[in-house]
C-alpha cells in the first residue's frame, strides 16, 4: 500500500491528478515523492505536499484534510483509493475502473463523466455529482457512485448510464437533462427534479415538488428495481421493492423536451 | 454385469453435439413460474418434430434469481444457435410474455456466444420500451396491460449434447413403468439436464428413417416393440420375459451432467420387475458422445470430458 499523508493545507487548491493507482502503481518510493503536482500555475513534487510512504501498489491511502486536493484519482481504471477526511473537487473524474472510498465529505463534480468503477461518500457530496462538464454532451456513463450524506446542485446531469444514489436530501435539478442511467435519492430533492431529462430513472424514497411537465402514470413496483435493490443493497444501500411494504407512484416526463424519462415516488403502504 | 438382480447390457448410448440456452423465468410465486415454464416447454420432445427440445431444469429459490423472486430455469437444446435464437424468440415472447409477473433472464451468464431475445422481443413495445444498464447486462422493459415484462437483452448459447439415452425393458407395462418414474424422480433432481418428454419418458422410440415410407424421417422402433417379436424382418432386441419398453431421453449442458444423470437413472430404475436396462444407438456412426453403460456403472469413463459444467445464474 502507498500511503500519503498531507502535510499542510495547500494555500490554494492543488491539481494533483498523479494521485491515482494508474499512475503510482509500478513507481518506486522515490519516483512517487518525484511526482508533479501544480499549485496555481507552479509545478512542485508530491513530497512537497504528502509525507510518502510504501510503493508499488495499486492501493493508495491519502490521510489529512484534502479539501484543496483536486483530481484525485482522475482516470483511474483499477486499484483502490482510500482519502481518511474529505477530498477537493473532481475526485474519480473520468475514472473507469476501481474503488475510491471518502471518509468524510468531497466537492464538487465528484465522479463527473466517469464510465466504470465505485466510488463511495461517507459524508457529503458538492454539486454536479457525476455530471457532465459543461460544453460536454454526456455525464457519467456507467458505474456507481454512493453518498451516504447530502449532495449539491445538478446531480447526474446528463448523465448516461451508471447508478448515483444519495442517502441525504439534494438541492435543485437533480437529474438535468438526464439521458439514461439511474437516481436514487433516499433523502429526496429540493426543486426542479428531473428537468428536462430525456430518459432515466430518478427514484425518490421522500415526497419531492414535481415540475407540472411530469405526468402520473401509475403506482407499482417495477420489476426491474428489483436488480437495482440487490445490486445496491450489496453495497449497504437499501432501497425498498416489495409490495407488502408499499409501491412507487410512477411520472413521466419531462414533457417539455418532451422526455421518456420517469420518477418514482415511493409511497409506503400505510 | 447386473444391478439389484437387474441385467445391464454391455452397449452404449449415442448422443448428438447440439447448442443450449438457460432461461430464468421468475414470477410472484413459484406457481406461475412454473406456469410460464411448463408453457414454454410444451411442445418441445424432440427437434425433429419441434425444432427444439426443452424441459425444466430446476425450481429456483428466491435468493437463486436475479430478481429475488421464486423462478425455474429451463434449458433448451438445439441443433444450431440460430435454431435455438428463433425458438427462444418465440418461446419467450409466446408464453413468457405473455404469462402474469413473470420476467426472464438468462441462465448462462458466463457463455461468450450470445444471442439476441430481448433485443428482439422489445419491438413488442410499440417504442414504448426502455432499457436498463446493470452491471454490463442491457434488460429491456416492455410495458404491458399488467405492468412491465423484463427481459434480458441476450443469452447465452454453450455447446451441449442431446440424445443420452436409456432403454427399460421390462416383464409389464406397469413394472416398465414404474421404473421410469423412479429414474426421472432420480434424474431430475440432478442440474445441467432435463428430460424433454411428456413425464420424462418415451413409450415411442424411434430408428432413423423408415423402412417403407421414403419420406419418413423417424419411425417406430420395431426392434424393441414387443408386439412385433417374432415378426418376419423384425430384429428383436427384447429378451425373453420382457413385455414392454420404455425409454428415457437425456439432454445435458455438458458430458458429465449426463453421465450422472444416466448413472443417477439407471440405478432407480433397476427394479422388481425389470429384466434389462439398455441404450439406444447407430451403431456409433451417427453421434460422436457414446456413454457406455457398464462404463458408467464403474465410474470409468472412456472418453474425456467435452465440456466444462455450467453454473445456475
Amino acid at each position: 500500500m502507498i500511503r500519503l499523508t498531507l502535510k499542510e493545507q495547500p494555500a490554494v487548491p492543488l491539481e494533483a491528478e498523479v494521485l491515482s493507482p494508474d499512475v503510482m502503481a509500478a513507481l518506486s518510493h522515490d519516483a512517487i515523492r518525484a511526482l508533479p503536482v501544480f499549485l496555481g500555475k507552479r509545478q512542485k513534487r508530491v513530497d512537497d505536499f504528502f509525507a510518502v510512504e510504501g510503493e508499488l501498489s495499486d492501493e493508495l491511502t491519502i490521510g489529512g484534510d484534502a479539501t484543496k486536493v483536486k483530481w484525485i484519482g482522475r482516470g483511474m481504471t483499477r486499484g483502490r483509493v482510500t482519502v481518511s477526511g474529505n477530498a477537493g473537487m473532481h475526485l474519480g473524474a473520468y475514472m473507469t475502473g476501481g474503488t475510491i472510498e471518502v471518509s468524510g465529505n468531497v466537492t464538487d463534480w465528484l465522479g463527473a463523466e466517469m464510465s466504470g468503477g465505485l466510488i463511495r461518500v461517507r459524508g457529503n457530496a458538492g454539486g454536479q455529482v457525476g455530471a457532465a462538464y459543461r460544453g460536454s454532451p454526456s455525464g457519467m456513463t456507467d458505474g456507481t457512485i454512493l453518498v451516504e450524506g447530502t449532495a449539491g446542485l445538478e446531480v447526474g446531469m446528463r448523465m448516461k448510464r451508471g447508478i448515483i444514489a444519495v442517502g441525504g436530501a439534494v438541492r435543485d435539478f437533480a437529474g438535468l437533462q438526464m439521458k439514461g442511467g439511474t437516481i436514487v435519492l433516499r433523502g429526496g430533492a429540493e426543486l426542479r427534479t428531473g428537468a428536462w431529462m430525456m430518459r432515466g430513472t430518478i427514484v425518490t424514497l421522500k415526497p419531492i415538488r414535481l415540475l407540472p411537465t411530469f405526468a402520473a402514470a401509475c403506482e407499482y413496483n417495477p420489476t426491474f428495481l428489483r436488480l437495482y435493490a440487490r445490486r445496491l443493497g450489496e453495497l449497504g444501500c437499501a432501497i425498498p421493492f416489495e409490495d407488502r411494504d408499499g409501491a412507487y407512484e410512477r411520472y413521466t416526463g419531462d414533457a417539455s423536451v418532451p422526455g421518456k424519462g420517469e420518477i418514482l415516488v415511493w409511497n409506503p403502504r400505510g | 454385469m447386473e444391478r439389484n438382480g437387474v441385467r445391464i447390457v454391455d452397449t452404449f448410448a449415442e448422443a448428438f453435439g447440439m447448442r443450449a440456452a438457460r432461461v430464468v423465468i421468475t414470477a410472484q410465486s413459484p406457481g406461475w413460474a412454473r406456469t410460464a415454464a411448463q408453457s414454454m416447454t410444451g411442445f418441445a420432445t424432440s427437434v425433429i418434430g419441434c425444432k427444439v427440445e426443452a424441459g425444466i431444469e430446476a425450481e429456483l429459490l428466491p435468493h437463486e434469481t436475479p430478481d429475488g423472486r421464486p423462478g425455474v430455469s429451463v434449458l433448451l437444446f438445439a441443433f444450431d444457435a440460430e435454431g435455438l435464437t428463433r425458438q427462444l424468440i418465440d418461446r419467450v415472447g409466446q408464453t413468457v410474455l405473455t404469462c402474469p409477473t413473470t420476467a426472464c433472464f438468462d441462465g448462462l451468464p458466463h457463455a461468450t456466444e450470445r444471442v439476441i431475445v430481448g433485443g428482439l422481443l422489445r419491438h413488442f413495445g410499440d417504442r414504448f420500451q426502455s432499457s436498463k444498464f446493470l452491471d454490463g447486462q442491457r434488460y429491456w422493459r416492455i410495458p404491458v396491460m399488467e405492468g412491465e415484462f423484463l427481459v434480458q437483452e441476450a443469452f447465452g448459447v454453450q455447446k451441449a449434447i442431446g440424445g443420452g439415452n436409456i432403454l427399460i425393458l421390462a416383464k409389464d407395462q406397469r413394472a416398465a413403468l414404474a421404473a421410469a418414474e423412479a429414474a426421472v424422480d432420480a434424474m431430475r433432481k440432478l442440474r445441467g439436464v432435463v428430460l424433454p418428454f411428456p413425464g420424462g419418458i418415451v413409450r415411442a422410440g424411434s430408428k432413423v428413417g423408415a423402412r417403407r415410407y421414403k419420406n419418413m424421417i423417424a419411425s417406430t422402433n420395431d426392434a424393441y416393440c414387443p408386439t412385433l417379436r417374432g415378426r418376419d424382418g423384425v430384429s428383436s432386441q427384447i429378451p425373453e420375459g420382457a413385455n414392454s419398453v420404455l425409454e428415457i431421453v437425456v439432454d445435458g449442458l455438458d458430458r458429465p451432467a449426463i453421465e450422472d444423470a444416466l448413472r443417477a437413472g439407471i440405478e432407480a430404475a433397476c427394479s422388481p420387475g425389470v429384466v434389462e436396462i439398455s441404450a439406444g444407438n447407430y451403431g456409433g456412426k451417427l453421434g460422436k458422445h457414446h456413454f457406455h453403460l457398464h462404463a458408467l456403472l464403474s465410474r470409468q469413463d472412456p472418453s474425456p470430458p467435452s465440456m466444462n459444467r455450467s453454473s445456475s445464474s
